[in-house]
């Protein structure tokens, strides 16, 4: 089980939660809650072989609720006095318009979530600064090492231990300790005026022994430093329309734009999503299910419960092709009328709950992913992407890869730079007619925007074949 | 167009903002600090989100935050907190202090000289404070919603319009006995129609907005629902076009990407990581002989303007594209010294990080050619009015985006087009820029006209 939460641990008492429920729970209001959170962030980076930034953040909020039929009406504040908590109460409150009149509230019963995806102590990642200097210095030895082109390295660990609190006006009250880190490396090669970049890294809800386990810190420096030589040497990418076969992993990002967003049920309860109204219907060939998990130990993308206090799930969107589920939280559930996934998310208390992705990945299939390849007789073999975006209303995604090859005769020929693959949304996994038995998720470093809020999202994927899809590139085919 | 309430202006949340700021400063000089800088923000915002005529969101906030940076001897941390209690300061800067000592030396590091720094602070005109209370906000979202939907019978959805107001206030002091202060205000207006395709059901989002130092100056909500409409109903019937070479042409909001482009590629701290396509170009021909671009830091209610950076030098106007000729970087003092030049006052500070660089009000300067007559001098091209994705390497200046727009076929706009991406190189296409409109529009730090370049590949089927 996860840890219990003192609430002193906010400088608030079960009284004073109790008493801003009380004030906001008016009687047109339908749900409230209190959202406490603490945050202390770190940071250390290192550039031109020295690490000679250090940064910490620490912040401190409580964000307050109150929705009524579709509206929500919310505040927050970084004073967690009872006097702030009661201003907070007073605007939340106001779009349900009925000032006076509220309501008794169950007295809030501590909880905790039945499980711990991330048994990560705060000293397991509290090492000493010392320590977090001495990995980034051996990451720039190594980066170097792989090859004298390399002329520059960056190398950034950071760091992030949440603790939060949610007290609902149904009784709930629950808290969750929440670590969270990642190590990036970026190496700039240059040979003959041409530079080129790299990057690599990996993360999650783990502690600091993860990125010594195997040597894993210095993985990441070789792999920045290969991804920056390989693409001294990498042509640019010819645009067309051409079968493209994606790498496992990473390129999981395809479903996070393509589909994931689009099913999220904010979108859906307005109608303004592509996919609004398909459910039930085929929107991916047979060789496809795709599952938002959020229950999986130690990933970025996993939390033991949603910033409502719901359980985290394990949600069947795509079954073999045929559009299942949405990604919920409660207010859209509620007004949905479908289940609660356990996908609310926020940023910060400062941010307004939205569903929100965990780690969405395709399951795998029986393809060789040898046979994927040789399958393909003229086309793109994309193995690392950079970012990805979509336009939720027409479907349309794009995302741009950082590491790619032609597939000419079957075979892996040159690498290419600068390929950019836009598609719809509904209509791109209807061309993935093999799929491999090679599933890989991500390493730990994703994270997705959505209406100015960031929060930490995996991603996964087994290596598949995209029948046709539009390639960008400046190069004539 | 607007009533304004003067008697009720906003509060700030704290009082004394700059005596924190000397306290924090005095204790980091005690636990060992060599030398120091705190910046301290306090705003409130008001936001309001109606959709399909009820109100869909309120948000109201108050927040402050205290960011710290301390050098001792060369070697330097930088930490924030929202928690500006005695003792809670007292370890932040204790902590400061021990974390600075952890990193290494950096012989370039360390504050401004002293003769550097604002010696005055001129009234930019960038705070208004006009209270806009919720029910105002929300009847102005829901006129703007409203105008949007009554425009087009084929605007059957919205995402929705929001209203949105922030203030807040900045106090940076540092060790050599600074301090500066300054209030801002922004008022935004936006409206998230959705189109729906009579015949093919298919649906189309656009937006539209305003946003503004000045309440009084925000554009009616009438003219941005309608505005918002007119983008979102004319995307409807986009077609994919066949992958070939052409002119593209740019609309002043997609050419304000670009222009974020070159921004990004001539601030200081990519250039000396050697991670930018503009390094070592300083003094070289990087656009037509007849482009200038320009950030400034000075203009009058500017969106970007401020009285002093974010290490208290005094802004200014700095030419960066002079004649086509990248006459200068933008720079802060540790990038510039990095490169052997000095800081050209666009130090910007986000409260828990050490200064990085950011424009001010940056701009390409506007030619006389109006969009029509760039449009209509395109026999076969496209016309970009949106772009996704982020396909751009800042350090070969390789371009390869996702677009949206419209076919050009003799001078007129044919048809909307999607689902194509637009390739070219940054360096290759500014210097291949042909027209520059006459419609620059600040919305926002960074903009531009409308710009033609010569050709781009673009990929559709």
């Amino acid at each position: 089980m996860a840890q219990l939460i003192p609430l002193d641990s906010f400088g608030v008492t079960e009284r004073d939660v109790e008493g801003a429920l009380g004030r906001v729970k008016v009687r047109n209001v339908d749900y409230a809650d209190l959202y406490f959170e603490s945050c202390v962030s770190e940071s250390v980076s290192m550039e031109e072989s020295l690490v000679k930034r250090a940064t910490k953040s620490i912040s401190q909020g409580v964000g307050v609720r109150a929705t009524a039929g579709e509206k929500t009406g919310f505040a927050y504040s970084d004073e967690l006095t009872k006097r702030d908590l009661e201003l907070a109460a007073d605007t939340a409150r106001y779009i349900a318009h009925s000032p006076g009149g509220t309501e008794p509230v169950p007295v809030p019963v501590r909880s905790r979530p039945t499980r711990d995806l991330y048994p990560v102590s705060h000293s397991q990642l509290e090492v000493a600064t010392a320590e977090r200097v001495a990995l980034l210095n051996r990451i720039d030895e190594e980066a170097r090492r792989y090859d004298p082109r390399i002329k520059n390295v960056m190398a950034s660990f950071n760091t992030e231990y949440k603790i939060v609190m949610v007290a609902t006006s149904e009784g709930t009250l629950i808290g969750d300790v929440q670590p969270l880190s990642r190590l990036q490396v970026t190496c700039i090669a240059e040979e003959h005026g041409n530079r080129q970049i790299g990057s690599f890294g990996g993360g999650g809800r783990i502690g600091f022994e993860f990125y010594r386990e195997r040597d894993r810190y210095l993985d990441y420096a070789k792999e920045a430093a290969r991804i920056a030589i390989l693409n001294l040497s990498s042509d640019d990418a010819q645009a067309g329309v051409m079968p493209v076969v994606l790498g496992g992993g990473w390129p999981g990002i395809l479903l996070h734009e393509a589909i994931g967003h689009g099913l999220e049920a904010d979108f859906n309860r307005k109608k303004t999503s592509a996919f609004s109204n398909l459910i039930g219907k085929r929107v991916a060939s047979e060789v496809c299910t795709i599952v938002d998990d959020g229950t999986l130990p130690g990933r970025r993308g996993s939390l033991n419960m949603d910033d409502e206090g719901t359980p985290t799930s394990r949600t069947t969107l795509i079954e073999k092709g045929i559009l299942r589920g949405y990604i919920t939280d409660r207010l859209n559930a509620h007004l949905m009328g479908i289940p609660v996934t356990g996908n609310g998310r926020r940023e910060s208390y400062q941010s307004i709950v939205l569903p929100r992705m965990t780690n969405t990945f395709m399951l795998a299939g029986q393809s060789d992913p040898d046979e994927i390849i040789r399958s393909v007789d003229k086309g793109l073999y994309a193995v690392s992407f950079g970012g990805g975006q979509v336009d939720i209303t027409n479907g349309k995604f794009v995302f741009s890869a950082s590491e790619a090859y032609l597939i000419e005769g079957g075979k892996i020929t040159r690498p290419v730079k600068g390929a950019t693959l836009i598609g719809s949304g509904p209509d791109i996994l209807t061309k993935v007619s093999m799929v491999g038995h090679d599933l890989k998720l991500d390493e730990g470093i994703g994270t997705c925007g959505k209406e100015g809020q960031s929060v930490p999202v995996g991603v996964g994927l087994p290596t598949i074949r995209i029948d046709h899809i539009t390639v960008g590139g400046t190069q004539a085919a | 167009m607007h009533q304004q309430n003067p008697d009720r202006a906003i509060q700030p949340a704290n009082g004394h903002l700059a005596q924190l700021a000397a306290d924090v400063l005095a204790m980091a000089k005690k636990d060992g600090a060599t030398e120091a800088d705190v910046v301290v923000a306090d705003g409130e915002n008001l936001s309001v989100q109606v959709r399909l005529g009820a109100v869909d969101r309120l948000t109201k906030a108050r927040e402050k935050r205290l960011g710290l940076r301390v050098f001792v001897g060369k070697r330097s941390a930088t930490t924030s907190t929202s928690d500006f209690s005695s003792e809670s300061l007292r370890r932040l800067v204790s902590e400061t202090c021990t974390l600075a000592r952890a990193v290494v030396e950096d012989s370039m590091s360390g504050l401004p000289e002293p003769e550097q720094l604002a010696q005055e602070q001129p009234d930019l005109d960038i705070y208004d404070d006009t209270k806009v209370d919720a029910e105002r906000q929300i009847e102005l979202a829901k006129r703007a919603e409203s105008a949007a939907m009554a425009t087009d019978e084929r605007i059957a959805n919205s995402e929705g319009a929001d209203f949105d107001s922030s203030w807040g206030r900045v106090v940076l002091g540092n060790s050599h006995g600074f301090v500066g202060e300054y209030r801002s205000s922004s008022y935004s207006l936006a409206v998230s129609p959705v189109a729906v395709d009579p015949a093919s059901g298919a649906m189309q989002r656009d937006a539209w907005y305003d946003v503004q130092r000045k309440f009084i100056k925000l554009e009616t909500p009438e003219a941005i629902g309608i505005e918002a409409a007119k983008r979102t109903v004319r995307r409807l019937g986009a077609r994919k076009i066949a992958t070939k070479r052409v002119p593209v042409i740019f609309d002043r909001e997609t050419a304000g990407s670009l222009l974020g482009n070159l921004c990004s590629a001539a601030s200081g701290y990519g250039l000396y990581k050697g991670a930018s396509y503009l390094a070592g170009q300083l003094g070289q021909q990087v656009a037509p002989d007849w482009i200038t671009v320009v950030d400034d830091g000075r203009m009058i209610g500017g969106l970007g303007s401020r009285p002093f950076d974010g290490e208290g030098l005094p802004t200014r106007r700095n030419t960066i594209v002079d004649k086509g000729m990248l006459a200068s970087y933008l720079l802060d003092t540790y990038s510039g010294k990095k490169l052997g030049l000095p800081s050209t006052g666009n130090a910007s500070r986000s409260v828990g990080e050490s200064p990085s660089v950011g424009p001010t009000n940056f701009y390409l300067v506007p030619g006389t050619t109006p969009a029509e007559d760039i449009i209509r001098s395109v026999k076969d091209g496209l016309y970009v009015t949106e772009l996704i994705g982020f396909g751009i390497n800042m350090v070969t200046g390789d371009y390869s985006r996702g677009a949206g727009g419209f076919w050009i076929e003799n001078g007129q706009l044919a048809y909307p087009v999607e689902e194509i991406t637009i390739a070219g190189n940054l360096k290759r296409m500014f210097m291949d820029i042909e027209s520059v409109g006459s419609d620059l529009v600040f919305r926002g730090r960074i903009a531009s006209p409308t710009l033609k370049i010569a050709e781009m590949m673009v990929a559709g089927s």
